[in-house]
């Protein structure tokens, strides 16, 4: 009897957790492939069009600038704030005057959100008033500053700049834990055999960081893939569709212009993308169960 | 040997970089902070070096109440506090289970929390907005509870499984025998044992779910229900040539999280690395 019991008490404790992320998370997902496949609106239900989504899709203007945005994003979220966290992670790693308000200072804009982070650097590279065409008009850097984000040219970057500043913050956190658990003794073995700092950087502590890596570029790589909430706040994506990435492209689809199966398709492409980093990432936490 | 941080040139460039970066990097921080107490026609006027003409809160006045800042602060709490709840309670159901029982399926369940913790919120938009509305949900505060909790399963169970596992095996067996049941193996030991976890996972938590902005622009309609993130853009769209009084609002909409920050925040660092070293 008490065997019995014991065999379906775990299913009894899983049972809720388990049928709601299905219910909201797992199932939905699967529900996104067959909406990519219909013509929907929205209100009427769904009718089935094959793969016609998909092929507007690639015929899409603005999907191949929304996906090369994206790409931009990528490449620039797994170099800039890597580096910069990695760099912090090492200067902070040690008893340093002030440390306390160093590392709270980068902590800060992870704690804020994105729309506020949006909202404050919109004033920041505002034309007309915001600090940084003041700071350059004022100092005769430049007559007159760019428009930070009306330019074509440049918004997708000043975007990318406000993600940078607080994607850096997250990345140190995780070096800075990684570099914790490397064990002292082989820094000491290495300084007494006279090995030069920046080479024990790049032959002891930059391979042993390898684990955190890994999660460091995992996790900036699904990031700049989600990114949603800057853009939305700061441009809606435009001007003329410039600053638009595949997240908030997918949403003017779907919940501006009502074309939800055209949206569905949109999802899918991110979903697909994202497919070989949580794949990694999966790969990873199956590495630790080997070793448990 | 050690003569203090300062023993070499090369320290002292390091230390200088990082006093200038972290200059940089507060500088919006400030900006904001100095911009909410002044007036718009001041900082276009007398530039923004120039001593203020006066300080003033009107700012946040505005924000507070013309700019609806008095409902969407509280619809965060609302929404965020019940849902912080039910995510880790259940979590910390299925994590039990995940952490301490041998059964068919454990794995796969498991691999199926985590994996679904990294999806792209746009694959379960549609579906989302749908079956909340078929639930009749739509435009309720528990249309958005519903969507946090579920989503947040992935990453608390994660979290509160990889801990629960530390946990020694004797306590458990020892409590079995005394005729504990299993309910009350969780809540008695297992539960108190896991709180750095919980406070980590929970402190986290907070600060994503009180700052989501998609979910709350899809899942909601009303201005009155609306958190404030999704309040906040509805004010920038209000005030969108008044920057004072958008930004003193975003410092508000911020101040929760910052609390949480500044008094938590050993919980908050250890929540995020929780899951990357062992």
């Amino acid at each position: 009897m008490l065997r019995i019991r014991r065999k379906f008490t775990p299913y009894l404790f899983l049972f809720i957790p388990v049928a709601i992320y299905l219910i909201w998370v797992i199932a939905p997902m699967g529900y996104t492939f067959y909406l990519s496949l219909t013509d929907w609106d929205g209100i009427s239900s769904p009718s089935f069009i094959g793969l016609e989504n998909y092929e507007k899709l690639f015929r899409d203007k603005v999907f191949y600038l929304s996906l090369t945005n994206n790409l931009k994003w990528l490449v620039t979220f797994i170099t800039v704030p890597v580096v910069l966290g990695l760099g912090l992670a090492m200067a902070l790693n040690e008893t340093i005057p002030g440390e306390k308000f160093f590392k709270m200072s980068f902590y800060m804009p992870m704690v804020l959100a994105m729309v506020v982070s949006g909202l404050i650097w919109g004033w920041l590279y505002h034309p007309r008033g915001g600090l940084i065409n003041f700071v350059l008009e004022t100092a005769h850097i430049v007559e007159k500053g760019p428009g930070w984000l009306s330019n074509r040219d440049i918004v997708l970057w000043s975007i990318i700049i406000v993600a940078i500043w607080r994607q850096v913050g997250y990345v140190m956190v995780l070096y800075l834990a990684g570099l914790k658990s490397i064990n002292p003794q082989l820094l000491e073995a290495a300084h007494v055999d006279g090995a030069s700092g920046w080479r024990t950087f790049w032959s002891i502590i930059l391979p042993l960081l390898t684990p955190v890596t890994v999660i460091v570029l995992v996790i900036s790589v699904i990031d700049s893939l989600r990114a949603f909430d800057l853009v939305s706040v700061m441009t809606r994506g435009g001007p003329a569709n410039a600053s638009s990435v595949l997240a908030n492209f997918m949403y003017i689809e779907a919940f501006n212009n009502y074309k939800m199966g055209y949206g569905a398709a949109i999802a899918v492409i991110l979903f697909l993308l994202s497919l070989a980093f949580i794949i990694l990432y999966l790969y990873r936490v199956m590495q630790d169960e080997m070793e448990y | 040997m050690k003569k203090g941080y300062f023993r070499s040139p090369w320290r002292v460039l390091v230390y200088v970089i990082l006093v200038l970066s972290t200059f940089l990097w507060l500088v919006p921080i400030f900006t904001a902070l100095i911009t909410s107490v002044r007036t718009y026609d001041d900082i276009l006027t007398n530039g923004f070096f120039s001593l203020p003409e006066r300080i003033t809160l009107q700012n946040f006045a505005t924000a507070w109440n013309r700019g609806g800042l008095n409902r969407y602060l509280p619809n965060s709490f609302i929404i965020t506090l019940p849902s912080l709840f039910l995510t880790l309670l259940l979590s910390s159901f299925g994590a039990y289970a995940l952490a301490r029982f041998r059964f068919k399926g454990n794995r796969l369940f498991f691999y199926t929390f985590v994996g679904g913790m990294l999806l792209p919120f746009q694959v379960l938009l549609l579906p989302v907005f749908r079956l909340t509305d078929a639930l009749g949900l739509y435009d309720t505060y528990w249309g958005l509870i519903g969507i946090h909790t579920a989503f947040q399963l992935g990453f608390c169970t994660f979290m509160l499984r990889n801990y629960m596992r530390t946990v020694p095996g004797e306590i458990i067996e020892a409590a079995r025998m005394d005729g504990c049941t299993e309910l009350g193996i969780w809540g008695r030991i297992m539960l108190p044992l896991t709180l750095p976890a919980i406070a980590a996972v929970a402190t986290l938590e907070f600060t994503w779910i009180f700052n989501d902005y998609l979910w709350a622009i899809v899942l909601l309609r009303s201005d009155q229900l609306k958190p404030i993130t999704a309040g906040l853009a509805t004010l920038q769209g209000q005030y969108v040539t008044d920057w004072p009084v958008i930004v003193a609002g975003a410092l508000v909409g911020t101040l929760p999280t910052l609390l949480v920050f500044l008094f938590l925040q050993r919980y908050f660092i250890e929540g995020l690395t929780l899951g990357s070293t062992k």
